[in-house]
């Protein structure tokens, strides 16, 4: 018999309190205790990427980690980027969108989770940054040179933004 | 559990998705969870279910122990999380040490300009370890009490005299790099002692340093790896260090290939004589599935003469 743990868990702004076995991983907490199937899980030991979301802004594989563990972390899954009062997709997930960055989809939530902490940390990578950083994900369909062409849009447009943002201001 | 089976999920909230009889969202062994406060408090645990017989493990950043508790090779009935004590995640110098706190991670040893001006070597190890992800998780000090003898810390620790601190019902006691590493993924660490600290002494200005490993893919663990520190004395090799990683139970000293260049010139052939040294001395290597024995030890020649150049080249 295990205690179950009270979790609290800031899930893409909204706080979120759950009794959790302290086994249940933090990928399975979010898909089975707040339903959001967005994060997916493919080798569950850390080796695919998939499962990859930002857990106070570091992106994180979220079956290497318990949901115990997230307690009182800001978390940020693949549901939290569209733009929740337009519905306009993530300049990231328009960019995998236009460059045709996945074929199944499969994946595609930890590369652009992977890939939103990669542009926060900088606007303005090079290809070796840029397949260095997306290592730890695997893609079985597209042979990943369209998932970099994705990346290096994705973050033109975000350097755009931020110089329109700053001329408009 | 197949993904094939959910449905999909547009918007926050929006899918629910069914937990049928056969799928288990629950991966690893039952265990029961404590997050105490104090490393005072973390050991008294230990020593509490050390007592009672109860298997008791430490949690730290998780990134070796998940894997090992979801596929349930690893099945203690008690977690011991470390996250939630205060003040063990700091990274700074004391002196002419650098002081790691066991739980900072691998990304903040990564991310710090006094590890990377001070310690270049241990970065550029820190740097090799997994994937981002991974870093940005997996803690420093997890490593070191882990000791996977095909990590990179282990081999550092050795030609770096890298220290760890421990704390214990004891107390608190310091020990060399060579002592903490005994075997396959085992540490001199007691079953109620808490790895507290790593202490990286700063490299002696001039030293030329190197690390070099063979993984299968990125961000692997390695098949082989050497690490190599020297001094020029008179343009001569001088304290001239080299380890090597994964190929014995413990990363290892190449003894016979560091004093054979012991006032020796610096050139390509005698790192060519020493690294066949170097290699010939190992123990019989591991051998498993992805490399022979005799593919391990050609592996830490090719790397120590390597290694040797690389290092050599940034001695001044």
């Amino acid at each position: 018999m295990t205690t179950k743990q009270l979790t609290t868990v800031t899930v893409n702004g909204r706080v979120y309190k759950r009794e959790v076995e302290p086994r249940l991983t933090l990928a399975d907490f979010l898909r089975y205790e707040l339903h959001l199937g967005g994060t997916h899980l493919g080798c569950e030991h850390g080796v695919c990427g998939v499962c990859t979301v930002l857990i106070d802004g570091r992106a994180s594989r979220s079956c290497l980690t318990l949901a115990v563990q997230a307690d009182g972390a800001q978390v940020t899954t693949i549901e939290g980027l569209r733009n929740r009062e337009t519905g306009q997709l993530h300049p990231i997930q328009q960019a995998f969108v236009d460059e045709h960055g996945l074929q199944c989809g499969f994946c595609t939530p930890g590369f652009i989770m992977t890939t939103l902490e990669l542009l926060g940390d900088n606007p303005d990578p090079s290809d070796a940054e840029i397949t260095e950083a997306l290592g730890g994900n695997l893609c079985r369909c597209t042979g990943y040179e369209t998932i970099l062409k994705s990346v290096r849009l994705a973050a033109e447009r975000l350097r755009g933004g931020r110089l329109a943002a700053r001329t408009s201001a | 559990m197949s993904p094939g089976r959910l449905p999909a999920c547009e918007n926050p909230g929006a899918g629910r998705i069914q937990v049928t009889d056969r799928d288990t969202k629950l991966k690893a062994a039952p265990f029961d969870y404590h997050a105490p406060q104090t490393v005072e408090a973390a050991v008294a645990l230990l020593q509490q279910f050390e007592s009672e017989g109860v298997d008791a493990k430490i949690l730290a950043g998780g990134q070796s122990l998940m894997p090992m508790l979801n596929m349930r090779v690893a099945r203690p009935q008690v977690l011991i999380d470390l996250g939630k004590i205060p003040g063990l995640d700091h990274i700074r110098a004391e002196g002419d040490t650098i002081v790691i706190g066991a739980m900072a991670t691998k990304r903040a040893a990564e991310d710090s300009a006094l590890v990377k001006e001070r310690q270049p070597l241990f970065h550029a190890a820190t740097r090799l370890v997994g994937h981002r992800q991974i870093r940005n998780r997996g803690t420093v000090g997890g490593s070191f009490a882990h000791a996977d003898p095909a990590a990179e810390y282990p081999a550092v620790a050795l030609v770096q005299d890298i220290q760890m601190k421990a704390q214990g019902s004891d107390g608190v006691r310091t020990i060399t790099a060579k002592d903490f590493f005994v075997t396959y993924m085992t540490s001199c660490l007691e079953a109620a002692e808490v790895l507290t600290e790593v202490r990286l002494p700063a490299m002696a200005a001039g030293t030329g340093w190197s690390i070099q490993e063979f993984t299968k893919r990125d961000g692997d663990l390695a098949l082989a790896g050497v690490v190599v520190t020297l001094r020029k004395a008179k343009g001569l090799c001088d304290d001239v260090r080299i380890a090597a990683f994964g190929v014995n139970p413990t990363a290892v000293r190449l003894s016979a290939a560091e004093a054979a260049l012991q006032g020796q010139a610096p050139t390509a052939e005698n790192f060519a004589r020493a690294a066949a040294l170097g290699a010939e001395s190992l123990e019989e290597p591991i051998g498993d599935v992805h490399a022979s024995p005799d593919y391990r030890r050609q592996l830490v020649k090719v790397f120590t003469g390597r290694c040797l150049a690389e290092a050599a080249a940034r001695a001044t």
